[in-house]
C-alpha cells in the first residue's frame, strides 16, 4: 500500500510540470509584444528592450519556461498586471470562497446522487426509478448558468427564500450549490443506478435474500457498499467538472471567488493572474484526483492501478 | 424444404433469378435505423434534432423577423401572438433570434467535435497500435489535458486567443480530444489482438493499411455514440463560453451570449433569458438521448 500511494504521489509530478508546460505554451500565442504591452504607448524603444532583458523575455523560450517553474515552486506566480499585487495573494484571498463553493457543491452532488440512484435501482422499471431517470437526464442537459438564473428568478426574486447573490451566510450558499451540484448529481445517480443493479444480481444477495435479510438491510449494507465503489471514481472526476463549473456559477450569483476571478482577468487582460490562477485550480484537481485514486484502493482493495 | 430446392434451381438455370446480394453496408444502417426508431427515447431524441437541423438551414424562411432587426417602440415585451417568445431589450424577436441561433450552436458544434474527434482519434490509433513508448507518451500528453478542470482549457485557450465564435471551436475542439484518443486507444488495442488483423499483417500489409483499412472502420461504433454524446457537450461549454462574454459577440444571435443579455432583465422580463435557455437545454438533452439510443444500439454491451 505505502509503495502503491509513493508511486501514485511520483505519477503526478510529470502531470504537473504538463500542466504548467501547457499553460506556459498557451500564454506564449498571445498576439503581441508582452514587453511593449507592459512598458505602455508611450515608452521608447529603449525602455522596451530594458524591460524585455528585464523579464527575461529576450531568453530562449526554454529558459524562459525553466524561470518561470522556478518562480512558481517558490511560490512566485509573478505580480497582476491589474492590481500590482503578487498573484499568488490574489489567489489566496478568493480559494476559500470556492473551495467552500464547490464542497457543498459536491455534498449536493452525493447526496442527492447517490439516493435517487439507489431508489431508482431497488424499484426498477416503475414509475418512480423512470421519473428518476428522465430527471437525471434533464440534470445533465441543463445548462448550469441557466439553472443558476431560473432558480434565482423563482427562489430569489418570486419567492424570495433566498438571497439574490453575495456569500456569507448558509442561505447564500443554497442556490449556488444546487445549481453546481445538479449535474453531477445527475451523472452519479446514473452511475449508481447501473452500479447497484450489477450487484444487486449476484450471488451473494440472492443467499442474503434467501436467509431471509431485510430488504433495507441488504441494499444498504450490502449491495451500497459495493456499488460505491466505481461511484467513487465519477464522484472525483466530477469534483473536476464542478472546479471549472465555479466559473460560470460563480459568475451568475456574483461571487467573489476564483473562477469569477479568472473570467475577469482574461476580460482584463491580466495575463499573470490567468497563467497563475489556471495553474493553481488544475493543480488542485490533480490532487483531489490523487486522493480519489487512493481511497479508491482504500475501498476497494482488488482494484489494481497499475 | 422444396420451396429451397425450387430456389435453388431456378437460380440455377437462370442467373437472372439470382437474388440481389444485399449490401452488408447498408443493411447494418437499416438494422440500426429500425433498432433507433425503435427505441421511443432516441426517435424523441433524433426528431427534435432533426427540427433544430431544419431550423438552422431554413432560418430565413421559418423566422418571423429579421434577428438583428431593432424595434425600441416594441422592447421586452412578454409573449404574444405577434412575438410567440416576447422580444429583447432592443425589441428584436426572440423567437427569429433563437431560430437563427441554431445555425452558429450547431455549427460550432459540429465543428468542434470534428476538431477534437480527428485529433482524438489519429492519438487514438497511433497510441493503440503502436503500444509501448509512443503510447507511454501520448497518454501522458492526455492525462495533461485531461487535468485541466472542465471548462478552464478551453477558457484558457481562449484567453490566449481572443474571445471569438472561431477560437470557440478550436478551444472546445481540444477540449473534446481526450475523450476520443481514450476510446479509440482502448478500441484499437482489443482489435489488434483479434486473428484476422494478424493474418493481414503476415500478408505483408503496410502499418497504415491496417489502421485505416481495417482498424478504423470496425471501431467506428464507439466512435459515432462519442460523437453524438460529445455535440451535447460542445454545445453546452460553447454557450457557456459565450455566456461568459468569450464567445460569440453582440448583437449576434448566440444562445449563450442572448441568455447573458437577458440577466439584466430577469426582474422586469424574466422571458428574455428564459428562452434562449430552453433552447440549449432541449438540444443537449435530444443529442443526449440519440447518443444513449446508439450506444444501446451500436454497442450492446454497454447498456445498462
Amino acid at each position: 500500500m505505502f509503495i502503491f500511494i509513493v508511486r501514485r504521489v511520483l505519477q503526478t509530478i510529470p502531470v504537473l510540470i504538463g500542466v504548467s508546460l501547457v499553460v506556459f505554451l498557451i500564454m506564449q500565442m498571445v498576439p503581441g509584444d508582452p514587453a511593449v504591452l507592459l512598458a505602455g504607448e508611450s515608452a521608447t524603444e529603449e525602455q522596451v528592450n530594458q524591460l524585455r532583458s528585464q523579464l527575461g523575455l529576450d531568453q530562449p523560450l526554454y529558459i524562459q519556461y525553466f524561470d518561470y517553474i522556478k518562480n512558481v515552486i517558490q511560490g512566485d506566480l509573478g505580480t497582476s498586471i491589474r492590481s500590482n499585487r503578487p498573484v499568488l495573494d490574489e489567489i489566496l484571498v478568493r480559494l476559500p470562497v470556492t473551495i467552500e463553493l464547490a464542497f457543498w457543491s459536491i455534498v449536493v452532488t452525493v447526496v442527492l446522487g447517490l439516493l435517487a440512484g439507489v431508489i431508482s435501482a431497488t424499484k426498477q422499471r416503475s414509475l418512480t426509478d423512470v421519473s428518476i431517470m428522465v430527471a437525471a437526464l434533464i440534470g445533465v442537459s441543463l445548462p448550469n448558468f441557466w439553472l443558476g438564473l431560473m432558480l434565482i428568478l423563482y427562489f430569489s426574486v418570486q419567492f424570495q427564500i433566498f438571497p439574490v447573490s453575495g456569500w456569507g451566510t448558509f442561505a447564500h450558499i443554497v442556490l449556488p450549490a444546487l445549481t453546481l451540484g445538479t449535474s453531477g448529481a445527475a451523472i452519479v445517480a446514473r452511475m449508481t443506478r447501473s452500479s447497484m443493479l450489477e450487484v444487486i444480481r449476484q450471488d451473494y444477495i440472492r443467499t442474503a435474500k434467501a436467509k431471509g435479510v431485510k430488504q433495507r438491510y441488504i441494499v444498504y449494507k450490502h449491495a451500497l457498499k459495493n456499488a460505491l465503489v466505481p461511484v467513487i471514481t465519477v464522484v472525483g472526476l466530477q469534483f473536476g467538472a464542478l472546479l471549472g463549473g465555479t466559473v460560470l456559477t460563480e459568475s451568475v450569483f456574483a461571487i467573489n471567488g476564483l473562477g469569477r476571478m479568472i473570467v475577469d482577468a482574461i476580460r482584463m487582460r491580466d495575463l499573470p493572474l490567468v497563467q497563475g490562477s489556471i495553474l493553481v485550480v488544475s493543480a488542485l484537481f490533480v490532487l483531489v484526483n490523487l486522493i480519489v485514486d487512493i481511497s479508491y484502493k482504500f475501498v476497494d482493495k482488488k482494484v489494481d492501478l497499475n | 424444404m422444396e420451396i429451397n430446392q425450387s430456389n435453388v434451381e431456378t437460380t440455377i438455370e437462370d442467373p437472372n433469378f439470382l437474388p440481389k446480394k444485399k449490401s452488408p453496408r447498408l443493411e447494418r444502417v437499416k438494422s440500426l435505423m429500425v433498432k433507433l426508431v425503435t427505441n421511443k427515447m432516441s426517435l424523441v431524441g433524433g426528431i427534435i434534432v432533426l427540427i433544430y437541423f431544419v431550423a438552422a438551414v431554413f432560418a430565413p424562411w421559418i423566422a418571423p423577423y429579421d434577428p438583428l432587426g431593432i424595434d425600441l417602440p416594441n422592447k421586452l415585451q412578454p409573449p404574444t401572438a405577434d412575438h410567440w417568445m416576447g422580444t429583447d431589450d432592443k425589441g428584436r424577436d426572440i423567437l427569429s433570434r433563437i431560430i437563427y441561433g441554431s445555425r452558429l450552436s450547431l455549427t460550432v458544434g459540429v465543428v468542434s467535435v470534428l476538431i477534437g474527434a480527428f485529433f482524438g482519434i489519429a492519438l487514438g490509433l497511433i497510441s493503440g497500435y503502436y503500444g509501448k513508448f509512443v503510447d507511454t507518451v501520448i497518454m501522458r500528453i492526455i492525462d495533461v489535458l485531461l487535468a485541466f478542470p472542465g471548462i478552464l482549457l478551453a477558457l484558457a485557450i481562449i484567453s490566449a486567443l481572443g474571445p471569438d465564435l472561431i477560437n470557440v471551436m478550436i478551444a472546445v475542439g481540444i477540449f473534446s480530444v481526450p475523450t476520443f484518443a481514450r476510446i479509440v486507444r482502448g478500441s484499437t488495442m482489443t482489435l489488434k489482438k483479434v486473428e484476422y488483423i494478424d493474418a493481414i499483417k503476415a500478408l505483408g500489409a503496410s502499418d497504415f493499411r491496417i489502421i485505416f483499412l481495417h482498424i478504423l472502420p470496425n471501431i467506428m461504433s464507439p466512435i459515432i455514440v462519442q460523437g453524438t454524446l460529445r455535440l451535447a457537450t460542445a454545445i453546452l461549454t460553447a454557450a457557456g463560453l459565450s455566456f461568459l462574454g468569450m464567445g460569440a459577440q453582440p448583437p449576434s444571435p448566440e444562445w449563450g451570449a442572448m441568455l447573458s443579455d437577458g440577466r439584466t432583465f430577469l426582474w422586469s422580463a424574466p422571458h428574455v433569458a428564459t428562452f434562449p435557455g430552453l433552447a440549449i437545454a432541449i438540444i443537449v438533452i435530444a443529442f443526449n438521448l440519440l447518443g444513449d439510443g446508439l450506444r444501446d444500439a451500436l454497442d450492446p454491451r454497454m447498456k445498462n
